[in-house]
């Protein structure tokens, strides 16, 4: 069976993607690194489906996927105004709210 | 097929790790690319056909193709100080990944060992039902998620262009 590994796999992934949303400041790589997040989230439901042989994992993979688009849409607009309101990326400079 | 997938999972982890690493955005993107066909082989691997193609239609396709247009309507600022790291070969990397998942396609081409339209067939049945069976909820709330989604991505795009004007 290849569920476990792909479970491990999955794990690595989000590993992966949670050390680079932690580390990178550019808000561009911030976003790259929840998609790696969610494409790892979607491995382990469709891991899952496979180890029970049902057909959730892969419908969940479907609003996964819904969820993705919506979201890169959005967070993509807001990188847009971003970078046109204080000209950089970093996002150590968006501290207007003093947080 | 144990060894496909510890390959392509090879894979996926190097590109990752290139992803999260890497100084210039477009290649970062061409190491994600890389990592979301790696993913769609593993879920071709695990009997998920269909989000197999669905990973590559709409994650490689769709949703990349987003953001290679942000980073080009961005420019320079998506380089800022990292540009001194930029080198010409960076491309090379994401090819070789792409070729080893490449070789690992003709590898089950050829071995004939890939599910055939007979047993795929109920199996995309079956999702369909499910879908619109008990998970019917599901799917109007992924519509009403899509439709602020659309709105909000208008609004944000449409503000930027008026101040654009302005100033």
């Amino acid at each position: 069976m290849l569920s476990t590994p792909a479970l491990v796999l999955a794990i690595i992934l989000f590993g992966l993607g949670l050390i680079g949303l932690l580390s990178r400041r550019n808000i561009l790589y911030m976003l790259l690194s929840l998609e790696i997040m969610l494409n790892a989230a979607a491995l382990a439901f469709i891991a899952g489906g496979a180890r029970w042989g049902q057909v959730d994992g892969e419908i969940m993979f479907l609003f996964i996927l819904t969820l993705a688009a919506a979201e890169v849409s959005v967070a993509l607009g807001i990188v847009l105004q971003l970078s046109h309101r204080f000209r950089t990326l970093d996002a150590d400079a968006f501290c207007e709210m003093r947080g | 097929m144990e060894m496909l997938f510890y390959i392509a999972a090879a894979v996926t982890v190097l590109a990752t790790l290139r992803v999260i690493t890497h100084v210039h955005a477009v290649h970062a993107l061409l190491y994600l690319v890389v990592t979301l066909i790696a993913l769609s082989l593993i879920f071709y691997l695990l009997g998920a056909q269909f989000a197999a193609a669905l990973e590559i239609i709409i994650y490689g396709g769709a949703i990349m193709v987003l953001f290679i247009f942000v980073v080009m309507l961005l420019g320079p600022l998506a380089v800022e100080q990292e540009r001194t790291w930029f080198s010409l070969s960076a491309w090379v990397g994401p090819s070789i990944l792409a070729l080893v998942l490449l070789g690992e396609v003709g590898y089950l081409i050829a071995s004939g060992d890939h599910p055939t339209m007979a047993v795929a067939e109920p199996r995309q049945k079956a999702i369909s039902i499910a879908l619109y069976g008990p998970y019917i909820i599901g799917v109007e709330l992924a519509s009403m998620l899509l439709l602020p989604g659309l709105i909000g991505a208008y609004h944000l795009g449409r503000r930027l262009s008026s101040e654009a004007r302005s100033c």
